[in-house]
């Protein structure tokens, strides 16, 4: 034996230290550990031992060889590395190339959230015109000609009979003329009022709801909105119902929810009564039933609306309605 | 409506605090919009001492009081009588605003600032008194709030009330709510009439020409009787509810009307030709001078009151200026009527009179309280006026209104209501808003509602009532029984929403503009005479002239969008809308057509200047491309473009418009704006735009999916080049291809045009990729050569083409 397997091994370390490229470190990996290395004689070797030094020193050069390996490995890895980092690397703080994506209108996205809540409720959506007849908008709801009720909506008029619809009511009689009952339908669409200053825009979008069928109550109401508010606010959100007044619906109800920013402490937004009013509802009139031939003393029914809107303030913090129609790109960058 | 509490405490106990009281009221349906307290205008009056007195250096009449009004001394100009050393009297400051509506500001008089005001009673709103300032006991302390030191608190709830609710436009119907909830009973006041004398029958007489219109008309007479300033109590309580004290007469008719809901009007009897009263609608062109000094013309719609000869009063409105009651008047003729809502309502909205009669008449009046109004008016009048009452009241009501007798189920209540109350419950609750209440059996009742509830006609007009005083908030939460079955959405819906979720894909901003536009939009868009946009739907009331056209295309109010976004230095937009479009048919009285467009516009940069691009305009092949991802995303196939006629291009530059058509139906057109109607609407760069008719396009959205099989054989594919005349389109050259029915061709890439040196002018070669592939077999070079050779062949004679000569 000329030299022992630490001889080898400190050779091999001190030349590894000293090599400074990847090639020579292959090349030591070749002069120690390849068929003719180093440890590869050693091993070799071995059987000319005295038969009882033989194992220990198997295992020894075994060890040797193995450490060697991944000695030589890791140095070259770190080698490759650094070249790399050094001289090829990226800026990775540069902006990404982005494939911009545009945004759907808040309003779009409030209305689509509204609706799937009640298609998972079993309703289905409808639409109709946005001019309508007098006789849908007004009369087949209940609101006759020189009724005070008409005072409650600015209405725009293309003709005497003929308006830009106030609210997406005229779908109830619309759709209940086509379809008997059970009815459970949920209606978006555009809504024009005659009026604009920082809460009110000539122009904005409602949600109608009917639900008719056998023995629907005014309890079925409270739960089918309760629901509804849970999901689009959240279960926290408390609800009071409260009488009011719509020709079409008997008895009326006005829903106010606790105020969502202040809780129910009382801000500018709900003007310091804590309550917010979100959605006007009610038992769906006899007259309207009679209006579209359904038979009153059979089937009783449920409907109510909401301002999108007044939903999508609420829920996005938006302070001025009309920012929705002047479509700055930075507001609809924003959804 | 405003309520004073003081005031409703004349009729009804009061035993719960002021806010809950507002939340109860609005529970049951009259919504307090706001509390207020009057007397929060003596906030900044407060106690003064008056430290020093001294003359006006300029006025006999004047003194100047230097008043210690606890944080400093203050100097106020006064010519009060009363004024002496050390004494106490209220001290406004500047801000402060009177019961008489002035506001006091820091003046100088005659030389010298005023730096506050010493009142009197009357100046204040405290009382009659009007001599000097109001004196004050010595133990108050200086300086602090008139209010707080007086104790002066009456809140004021402003109520809301929904048009069905004419009964609680009063202070007694409000005061009748609070007793239902509180269970309590309300106390009438008491009516008791002086001596009277004659018979009232002797002097007057009343004629209903218009039963239908004033089926009831009654009037009492009071005789000698003096006009004047009324006494403070009156004067305060109209106050206390934002009414201008004028006159005792007609400040009393208007404290009955406010108490009871009940309008009434006194006219000067000896005014009245004939002594007599005559009720008919007016007559064609007929002149009239109500009691504001404006001349309205009649027409036979209206109501009038009138004496033997002509006209007095507005019938509900407002009297004229020929009967009004004057400081002379001695003799008044006092009214108290129901007049039908509907004929009401059209003469107020005709004559543009909003008044608090016929605010209350076109609602609807108790038709039985016309009596009791009359005779409280009366009796007050007397008091406060003096004068003698002749006998009797004239009560002209030929065809008394029935009562409203409604038969109703327990359990279909319950059963609307989702509640389950007992019959005597119901019966309870009924009978403490003064209901009639007959039980029949265990589950019938038979109610008559108090007259003044004309809202009241239905059964289901009951159910609000119990569902009110039971509260709301007490029906338990339940829920509709709902089958298990589900209906397809339409494919409108379900389309619209994924193009614009497909649009947002591909970088697009959605925009909701008004359906309304303006006037001159079909002009700023070139639009021809005969162009079908300019069918627009006019709006009878617009806002403004901006506003005044219903849209016959989503192209204005992108623009719109666009120059408003450019002013805010946004200027690179890519925006799209979904929205309908509005056609005059031309017919009077009929819907106009509305169609859905969807549109899109494009302008500014594709690619900003960024570190790894300079930056790069957005053209028509940008936008060609969302329309072809976009369609194809919809697996709509069959598409064309097809240059648009430059005769049927207005707002679109001609030679840069394509049209998009699909299995031979024109859905639509994409190109470049027209530099004329950029100009037109102010705009200085470049956009592009695209308009489709989303109803048409929706149609050729297949309604089901199948896949193609994958390739199991690998393509192979060749270039092409040919050089053709510089006008054949692309597009002919590849049609020309699959012309062919060469069944390997499978796919066709164009990567090249070219124009210019080496190719010779007026010529451009075209550059092409084939890929060749068969479904059955990998196929063999010689084979695809063979094929590309033939076809390349084919299409040298086809379109006339050449090959490049290198």
């Amino acid at each position: 034996m000329e030299k022992t397997i630490e001889q080898i091994k400190k050779e091999a370390l001190k030349e590894l230290e000293a090599a400074s490229d990847s090639e020579s470190i292959k090349a030591l990996s070749v002069r120690y550990l390849g068929r003719k290395g180093a440890v590869t004689q050693y091993l070799r070797n071995i059987s000319n031992l005295p038969r009882e030094s033989r194992p220990e020193a198997g295992k020894k050069a075994n060890q040797t060889k193995k450490i060697l390996d991944e000695l030589f490995k890791k140095a070259l890895k770190q080698l490759e590395t650094s070249s790399y980092e050094t001289d090829n690397r990226i800026d990775v703080s540069l902006p990404g190339r982005v494939t911009r994506q545009g945004s759907l209108h808040p309003i779009t996205q409030i209305t689509q959230q509204i609706c799937d809540i009640f298609v998972r409720l079993g309703f289905d959506v409808a639409e109709g015109p946005e001019v309508e007849t007098d006789y849908y908008n007004f009369e087949a709801l209940n609101i006759p000609k020189n009724h005070p009720a008409r005072d409650m909506q600015d209405t725009f008029y293309i003709s005497d009979n003929i308006v830009l619809r106030t609210h997406t009511s005229p779908t109830q009689p619309r759709i209940m003329e086509k379809q008997k009952p059970p009815v459970r339908i949920i209606a978006p669409g555009k809504v024009y009022r005659c009026d604009s200053d920082l809460t009110h825009t000539p122009m904005f979008h409602q949600i109608e709801g009917l639900l008719v069928d056998k023995n629907v109550s005014f309890g079925d109401l409270k739960g089918i909105l309760t629901t509804f508010v849970h999901q689009i606010f959240d279960r926290e959100t408390s609800l009071r119902f409260r009488p009011s007044f719509f020709p079409f619906t008997e008895p009326s109800a006005e829903v106010d929810i606790r105020c969502v920013i202040c809780k129910g402490d009382g801000c500018r937004v709900c003007s310091h009564t804590g309550w917010l009013e979100v959605i006007g509802a009610g038992m769906v009139h006899p007259a309207v039933f009679e209006n579209v031939g359904y038979d009153t003393t059979c089937f009783t029914g449920f409907a109510f609306g909401m301002g999108v809107e007044r939903i999508a303030m609420l829920k996005y913090g938006i302070d001025d309605i009309r920012k929705y129609f002047e479509n700055d790109l930075r507001f609809l960058r924003q959804f | 409506m405003k309520v004073s509490l003081s005031w409703l405490k004349e009729y009804i106990d009061v035993d719960i605090n002021v806010n809950d009281l507002a939340d109860a009221l609005t529970m049951a349906g009259l919504e307090v919009e706001a509390v207020s307290d009057r007397y929060d205008y003596l906030n900044s009056v407060v106690i003064g001492r008056l430290a020093k007195i001294d003359p006006h250096p300029n006025a006999d009449k004047l003194k100047l009081c230097r008043v210690d009004i606890g944080a400093r001394i203050i100097t106020v100009v006064c010519g009060a009588p009363n004024v002496k050393n050390d004494m106490l009297a209220p001290c406004a400051m500047p801000g402060t605003c009177f019961p008489k509506g002035t506001i006091l500001e820091k003046s100088i008089v005659r030389g010298v600032a005023s730096e506050g005001m010493l009142c009197s009673e009357i100046e204040l709103g405290l009382g009659a008194n009007s001599y000097g300032i109001m004196e004050l006991g010595r133990n108050y302390s200086v300086g602090f709030p008139l209010n707080k030191a007086l104790g002066l608190s009456d809140p004021v709830f402003e109520i809301d009330l929904t048009p069905n609710r004419p009964d609680c436009l009063s202070i007694i119907g409000t005061a009748r709510e609070i007793a239902a909830f509180q269970k309590k009973k309300v106390t009438y006041p008491e009516i008791c009439l002086p001596e009277s004398f004659d018979d009232i029958s002797d002097y007057t007489s009343i004629t209903i020409m218009a039963p239908e219109l004033c089926p009831r008309y009654a009037a009492s007479l009071i005789f000698d009787i003096t006009v004047g300033p009324s006494p403070f109590w009156l004067q305060d309580r109209l106050i206390s509810v934002g009414l201008k004290p004028i006159n005792n007469i007609v400040d009393i008719t208007n404290f009955v009307m406010m108490e009871s809901g009940q309008p009434l009007h006194a006219f000067d009897f000896d005014r009245l030709a004939e002594n007599r009263i005559v009720v008919r609608t007016a007559r064609e062109g007929e002149v009239f001078i109500t009691l504001d000094g404006k001349e309205r013309r009649l027409d036979p719609e209206m109501l009038m009151i009138c004496d033997g000869e002509k006209p007095v009063a507005l019938a509900g409105v407002m009297g004229g200026l020929n009967s009004e009651i004057e400081d002379s008047t001695t003799k008044i003729l006092l009214e108290s009527a129901y007049f039908d809502p509907v004929c009401i309502r059209k003469t107020s909205k005709k004559t543009g009179l909003n008044t608090d009669a016929s605010h209350r008449f076109e609602r609807g009046v108790d038709p039985k309280g016309t009596i009791t109004a009359l005779n409280r008016a009366t009796q007050l009048i007397a008091e406060v006026g003096g004068g003698k009452l002749i006998k009797g009241t004239i009560d002209e009501y030929p065809n008394p209104f029935p009562d409203r007798m409604i038969d109703f189920s327990v359990t279909a209540l319950n059963r609307r209501l989702g509640i389950h109350l007992d019959i005597n419950d119901i019966e309870n609750y009924l009978k403490s808003i003064e209901f009639q209440v007959h039980k029949i059996g265990n589950d019938r009742l038979q109610v008559i509602p108090p007259s003044c509830r004309v809202d009241i006609t239905k059964f289901e007009d009951i159910t609000e009532e119990i569902a009110r005083l039971f509260g709301y908030n007490n029906i338990k939460t339940t829920f509709p029984l709902i089958p298990a079955e589900a209906r397809h959405p339409s494919k409108k819906i379900e389309s619209r929403d994924r193009i614009k979720c497909l649009m947002t894909g591909l970088g697009f901003n959605e925009a909701i503009n008004y359906s309304f536009i303006s006037n001159l939009s079909c002009d700023r868009l070139n639009l021809e005479p005969d162009d079908k946009k300019r069918q627009v739907v006019d709006v009878l009331n617009p806002l403004s002239e901006d506003q005044s056209v219903m849209r016959t295309s989503l192209i204005p109010g992108l623009l719109e969008t666009m120059k408003y976004n450019i002013s805010v230095q946004n200027r690179n937009l890519k925006l799209f809308e979904i929205g309908n479009v509005f056609f005059n048919t031309g017919q009077k009285d009929s819907l106009p057509d509305e169609v859905e467009m969807l549109a899109g516009l494009w302008t500014g940069k594709r690619v900003d200047a960024v570190w790894f691009s300079k930056e790069i305009s957005c053209d028509f092949y940008d936008l060609k491309g969302v329309i072809e991802e976009l369609l194809g995303k919809l697996s709509i196939v069959n598409i064309h473009f097809t240059r648009m006629p430059p005769t049927s291009c207005f707002y679109t530059k001609p030679g840069f418009t394509a049209q998009i058509i699909i299995k031979d139906e024109s859905i639509g057109l994409v190109g470049e704006l027209h530099p004329n109607v950029l100009s037109n609407y102010d705009l200085k760069q470049a956009a592009f735009i695209f308009e489709l008719n989303f109803d048409r396009l929706i149609n050729h959205i297949p309604e089901t999916k199948s896949v193609s099989p994958i390739p199991k054989f690998p393509a192979t594919s060749r270039d092409i080049t040919l050089i053709v005349n510089k006008d054949i389109e692309a597009n002919n050259i590849l049609q020309s291809v699959i012309d062919l029915n060469e069944e390997l061709v499978e796919n066709l890439h164009l990567f090249d045009v070219f124009e210019g040196d080496p190719i010779p002018a007026g010529r451009k070669s075209i550059s092409f990729r084939i890929t060749y592939r068969s479904s059955s077999e990998t196929l063999e070079d010689n084979r695809v050569n063979n094929l590309h050779k033939s076809i390349s062949d084919r299409l040298l004679k086809k379109v006339d083409a050449t090959l490049p000569t290198v």
